[in-house]
């Protein structure tokens, strides 16, 4: 398989929201705003690249018996990391996440590609397998943020440029926690109606 | 905030704070086990337990190890390492002591380490600053709020699985529409509780 369909792959089949259905908290905690989407994603997209090179290179020297340990302080580490460098360069970023910026350790996504990707396959598929997966993280991520920002506040205003504006009537309910029930699941069942066609046409 | 009361934290965990509905902490279980009443039952209890011991056991390792030593950043790495072994601990002794509760509990004990519901109410705790007290009152208490959920939640899916909807709707969608309404009624518990008393 190519690298490029490999990185495709993440974005498509195996979105990590609409495909495997994984990390879920993340997605619908932070996606208030579409800044705070990106932001996540971008938090996580690091956590996500380091970690699967880093076990992957190493995949031959640790012992499958401790491997869940291993991998549970490597993604716990760049977590940390990353917290770090969120707190000290983009505070305002830092508070708005909160302590979902923390809980990054605990996102399956992570935990699920060092498990099934990177502890099998070379660094460089890896790499783009990381990639892939944090770009599909990006897309769901950015797609909810977008439609609750829009509906909640009637416009979306990105690191200080308002991107689009509409003349609605602003549903507060989009921003509060119910709002990111209802746009998941609508977003599911778009999803879920593809899926069936698709298999309808045998592909 | 430190001086809030006993019975506001209890509230404030169970209702207003809501883990599942309002954190949005915990909802690979929500949609994962929610399927049927029993094995809904067995997480929520797991959970409890597990939620109440770590908020013990943080509490103490933040304020006389991490704290006075200037090691706040090591927070999630160790947090993470005291709920892996805790959770092993707690295997371990019930496999002993009470072998009917570890068949039930038997399969979600190990899926609570990587539950974000408990290292997410460990660090709201520390966030919030709360006491001794107020730490074990709000880990009981946000273990108690996801039991309600998870068990409403099972509840309708169990009844709505005859339903019949159209295909692309069934399973995980429906599971979130039932979750919208549910959370629109959680969302406004912090106008019926009155909070700081």
């Amino acid at each position: 398989m190519g690298v490029w369909d490999e990185f495709l792959r993440g974005i498509t089949r195996d979105n990590p929201i609409f495909g495997l259905v994984l990390g879920l908290c993340p997605t619908l905690a932070v996606t208030t705003t579409l800044e705070n989407a990106i932001g996540m994603s971008a938090a996580t997209a690091f956590v996500l690249i380091c970690s699967n090179v880093l076990i992957s290179t190493f995949r031959k020297q640790i012992p499958a018996v401790v491997r869940i340990p291993i991998f549970i302080m490597t993604i716990a580490t760049f977590v940390t990391i990353i917290s770090m460098v969120m707190e000290a360069y983009f505070p305002s970023m830092f508070a708005a996440l909160g302590v979902f910026l923390s809980l990054i350790v605990v996102n399956c996504v992570i935990m699920g590609r060092a498990e099934a990707y990177a502890s099998r396959n070379n660094t460089l598929y890896s790499f783009i397998d990381a990639l892939g997966i944090s770009a599909g993280f990006l897309v769901a991520l950015g797609v909810m943020g977008s439609i609750r920002e829009l509906l909640g506040t009637g416009e979306i205003v990105t690191f200080g440029y308002q991107l689009i504006s509409v003349p609605i009537d602003p549903v507060d309910y989009m921003i509060f926690p119910p709002g990111a029930f209802l746009t998941i699941g609508v977003l599911m069942m778009f999803v879920n109606h593809y899926k069936a066609k698709k298999l309808e046409r045998g592909e | 905030m430190a001086e809030e009361s006993i019975l506001s934290v209890l509230m404030q965990g169970v209702f207003v704070q809501n883990l599942i509905l309002i954190q949005f902490l915990g909802l690979c279980p929500f949609i994962g086990v929610t399927k049927d009443t029993k094995s809904s039952a067995g997480m929520s209890l797991a959970v409890i337990f597990v939620v109440t011991m770590a908020s013990v056991a943080t509490y103490l390792i933040y304020t006389f190890l991490l704290d006075p030593m200037g090691l706040q950043f090591l927070r999630i790495i160790s947090f993470i390492v005291v709920i892996a072994s805790l959770v092993q601990l707690v295997e371990f002794v019930l496999r002993k002591m009470s072998p009917a509760i570890y068949r039930s509990l038997g399969i979600y004990l190990p899926l609570i380490t990587t539950n974000c519901a408990v290292l997410g109410s460990v660090l709201l705790n520390i966030r919030a600053g709360y006491d001794f007290a107020q730490s074990v009152t709000f880990g009981l208490a946000a273990g108690i709020g996801f039991t309600i959920v998870l068990l409403i939640m099972a509840g309708l899916r169990e009844r709505s699985s005859f339903v019949h909807v159209h295909s692309s709707v069934k399973g995980v969608p429906h599971a979130f529409f039932f979750a919208t309404l549910l959370s629109m009624a959680f969302v406004n518990y912090f106008e019926v509780i009155p909070l700081g008393g």
